[in-house]
C-alpha cells in the first residue's frame, strides 16, 4: 500500500506509446527491406537501401546494383511489396474497426461476409467484362465496394433476425450464412462462364505476383480515404466499448457512428480484395496480437495496426514466394496457415481476450 | 449555461414513453428542483428506468422534458451530455480497459471529435478520481474490481461529465447492505459539495426513503403517490401498488419499510389483474 502513491502519479490516458510507434515503423521498414532484397535473385540489401534512399529528389548515391538488378527492384519487387504493405494494412485496420463497429472479437472481414460479397462483385466484373488484361480495371474496386457493402448490409440485418442486441453469436452465424450463399452465387458465375476460371482462380487464392504501379494507384485513393476515416474515429471506438446507450448518454449518436465505420472499413476491405484476392485472417491475427501486447484501447491499436498489418503482409508474400522455392504458394494460403490456428487461440481465449 | 431563474432544474410533463408500441410510460409529470433528490419507486415493470433514461435522452418520447426550462430534445447531444449524467443499473465494464481511461470517458463531450483530451480534461479526472478515493485505484483495470468500488468508478465517471443533473439507475442493485449504505452516503456527500441534483430510481424501499427529499411511486407507467418518504411509503400505498403486507416504521431518517408475510390466499383474492 506504500507503493501505492507512486503508481497512482503514473496513471495516465492509454494512448500511441511513442516506443510502439517506433516498433511499428521499425517492422514496416524491415519487411520492407526483407520483401526487396529476398526472392529468386537475391539483392544485397546494402544495395536495396541505397536506391531506395535514391528514390528521395535530389539523393544521387551509387547502389552498385547492375540495371538488370534495379529494374527487378523498382520495377517488379517495390510495386508488390508496397501492395503488400498496403494490402496488410487496410485488412488489419478493417478487421480492428469491424471488431469495434460491432463490439465482436471475431468481426473480421471474412467472417463477416464482407470478402465474399466483394469478391463476387470482383468475379462478376471478370467474368461479364471485358477485362482480359494483367491489370486490375478501375471498376474492380467499385464492384468488389458495391458487393462488400451489400455483404455487410445482409449480415447486419441477418444478425438482427435472430436477436434484437446482434450477440455476437448470432452475427457470426448470419456472416457465414451470408458467405455461403455469395460463394455460391459466386460459383455459380464461375460455372456459367468456365473460360474465366483460371483468371478468377489465381485472383482467388489472393496475388500479388502480378502486382504494378498501376494496382498500387488503383488502391491508393480508397486505402487514403478508409485510413482517414477509421483513425478520426479511434476514440469514439474506444467510448463505444461502453455500449451504445451509455455512448449516447456521453454525447455521441452510436448508430451513426458506426455506419460511417462500417463503410469505410468495408471500402478499404473491397479495395484490398480487389487487388490482392482474398486474403484472410489478417483482420484477427494482428489487432488480436497488438491488444495482448499494448492494451485494447483503440487509439494504440487502429494505428499499430496499419503498422503491423502492413509488415505482417508483406513478410507473409515474402515466405509465399520463397519457402516453396520457385513454386509461388498463394499469400492467401499462407496467412491461412497461420490464421486458422489462431482463430482456435482466439476463441479459446475470448473472455480474457479485450474487445 | 443556464436557463430562466426558477425553473426546475428537471422539469417532465406528461411523459409517454411506447416501447415497440407497448405503453411502459403513461402521462408521468414530475418536477425536480436544483440540489433536490429525488426518487422514483415502483414495482418492476412500472416504467422507472424507462421513465430515467427518456430523461436522460436516451429514448424517443412524447411530452416534455425540460432542464432548466430548455426542452432536452433541443439540446445538441453534447451539451446534454455536459449538463445530465446518467449512470446505469449495470454498466458494461469494458474487457481490459484501466480505471484511469474509463473515468476519462466522462470527459467525452468536452474532447472536440477529432482531438485529444487536454489538460483541463486529466486535471477533472484526477480531481474526480481523488474526492472518490480510487486513487490507488488509478492504474488498475476496471473489471478486476469488486462490485462497490466499480460502482465507485461509474459514479467516478459520470461526476467527469462535470454535469450538475445526476441520473442513478438502480446505485445499489448489485450491491451488499453495507456498500449500498457507502454508496448511498457517497452520493448524498456529493450532492451537497457540488449541489448536485439526483434523480434516482431504487428498488430498496427503506434506503430510498433515507435519502431522498422526495419520492414519487409509479405502478403501471402512471404516478399514483408523490411527495415526502413519509408521505409516499404508507402501508396503504405499498399494499396497492406492490402487492404486499408490509410495516411501516417510523426511522431516524425516514420511514423503515419491512414486508411481512402475508395469507397467501388473501393477497391472491385481492389482486384484481387487469
Amino acid at each position: 500500500m506504500i507503493a501505492a502513491p507512486a503508481l497512482e502519479r503514473r496513471a495516465r490516458p492509454a494512448g500511441l506509446r511513442p516506443a510502439w510507434l517506433a516498433a511499428g515503423v521499425l517492422a514496416v521498414l524491415v519487411a520492407m527491406l526483407a520483401g526487396l532484397a529476398f526472392g529468386s535473385a537475391r539483392l544485397p540489401a546494402g544495395g536495396v537501401v541505397v536506391e531506395m534512399l535514391n528514390l528521395i529528389p535530389g539523393v544521387r548515391l551509387d547502389s552498385g546494383l547492375s540495371d538488370r538488378e534495379i529494374a527487378i527492384l523498382l520495377q517488379l519487387r517495390l510495386p508488390r511489396v508496397v501492395l503488400g504493405l498496403l494490402v496488410g494494412a487496410m485488412l488489419a485496420l478493417a478487421g480492428a474497426a469491424y471488431q469495434g463497429a460491432f463490439r465482436n472479437p471475431l468481426a473480421d472481414p471474412h467472417l463477416l461476409g464482407v470478402a465474399a460479397g466483394a469478391g463476387l462483385g470482383v468475379t462478376a466484373v471478370i467474368v461479364l467484362g471485358a477485362s482480359s488484361t494483367t491489370e486490375v480495371p478501375v471498376t474492380v474496386p467499385v464492384a468488389a465496394f458495391a458487393g462488400a457493402v451489400l455483404a455487410v448490409a445482409l449480415t447486419w440485418l441477418l444478425g438482427a433476425a435472430g436477436s434484437r442486441d446482434r450477440s455476437p453469436a448470432a452475427l457470426i452465424l448470419a456472416g457465414v450464412a451470408v458467405s455461403a450463399f455469395l460463394s455460391a452465387a459466386q460459383t455459380y458465375l464461375l460455372q456459367r462462364h468456365v473460360e474465366s476460371l483460371q483468371q478468377v482462380y489465381s485472383w482467388l487464392l489472393g496475388r500479388l505476383a502480378t502486382a504494378g504501379w498501376h494496382d498500387v494507384l488503383v488502391i491508393l485513393p480508397y486505402a487514403v480515404v478508409t485510413g482517414v476515416i477509421v483513425l478520426a474515429h479511434r476514440r469514439e471506438l474506444d467510448v463505444l466499448t461502453v455500449g451504445d446507450a451509455e455512448a449516447a448518454s456521453l454525447g455521441l449518436h452510436p448508430q451513426r457512428s458506426r455506419y460511417l465505420l462500417i463503410i469505410a472499413a468495408s471500402l478499404g476491405t473491397a479495395a484490398a480484395v480487389s487487388v490482392s484476392g482474398l486474403i484472410g485472417f489478417v483482420g484477427i491475427i494482428v489487432p488480436h496480437t497488438i491488444r495482448l501486447l499494448a492494451g485494447p484501447s483503440y487509439r494504440s491499436l487502429l494505428p499499430l495496426s496499419v503498422l503491423f498489418g502492413a509488415a505482417f503482409l508483406a513478410l507473409a508474400d515474402l515466405a509465399g514466394r520463397t519457402v516453396a522455392g520457385d513454386a509461388e504458394i498463394p499469400i492467401g494460403v499462407v496467412t491461412a496457415f497461420l490464421g486458422a490456428p489462431f482463430f482456435v487461440l482466439v476463441m479459446r481465449t475470448s473472455r480474457s481476450v479485450p474487445t | 449555461m443556464t436557463g430562466p431563474a426558477g425553473a426546475p432544474a428537471i422539469s417532465v410533463s406528461g411523459l409517454t414513453v411506447r416501447l415497440d408500441g407497448t405503453l411502459i410510460v403513461d402521462d408521468v409529470s414530475l418536477d425536480v428542483s436544483e440540489g433536490e433528490w429525488v426518487t422514483v419507486i415502483g414495482p418492476n415493470g412500472a416504467g422507472k428506468s424507462t421513465a430515467l433514461r427518456a430523461v436522460g435522452g436516451l429514448l424517443p418520447f412524447a411530452g416534455e422534458i425540460r432542464w432548466h426550462g430548455t426542452p432536452i430534445d433541443r439540446l445538441h447531444r453534447r451539451d446534454r451530455a455536459k449538463a445530465i449524467a446518467t449512470v446505469m443499473q449495470s454498466p458494461v465494464v469494458p474487457p481490459a480497459m484501466g480505471v484511469y481511461d474509463y473515468v476519462l470517458l466522462g470527459r467525452t463531450p468536452y474532447i472536440p471529435p477529432l482531438g485529444r483530451e487536454s489538460a483541463a480534461d486529466l486535471a477533472v479526472v484526477d480531481e474526480v478520481l481523488t474526492a472518490l478515493d480510487l486513487d490507488p485505484f488509478a492504474g488498475r483495470r476496471l473489471d478486476t474490481l469488486s462490485g462497490g468500488e466499480r460502482q465507485r468508478v461509474f459514479l467516478a465517471r459520470a461526476l467527469a461529465q462535470g454535469a450538475g443533473i445526476l441520473l442513478l439507475d438502480e446505485p445499489t442493485s448489485a450491491l451488499d447492505i453495507g456498500h449500498q449504505q457507502e454508496v448511498l452516503d457517497l452520493v448524498d456527500r456529493l450532492r451537497a459539495e457540488r449541489g448536485l441534483t439526483v434523480l434516482a430510481t431504487m428498488h430498496d424501499l427503506s434506503a430510498a426513503g433515507e435519502y431522498a427529499d422526495r419520492m414519487i411511486l409509479l405502478a403501471g407507467g402512471r404516478v399514483v403517490a408523490a411527495g415526502t418518504p413519509g408521505e409516499v411509503l404508507t402501508e396503504a400505498n405499498l399494499a396497492e401498488h406492490y402487492r404486499v403486507r408490509v410495516r411501516v416504521i417510523e426511522g431516524e431518517h425516514g420511514p423503515l419499510v419491512v414486508a411481512v408475510r402475508g395469507n397467501p390466499t388473501a393477497t391472491i383474492s385481492h389482486s384484481g389483474n387487469t
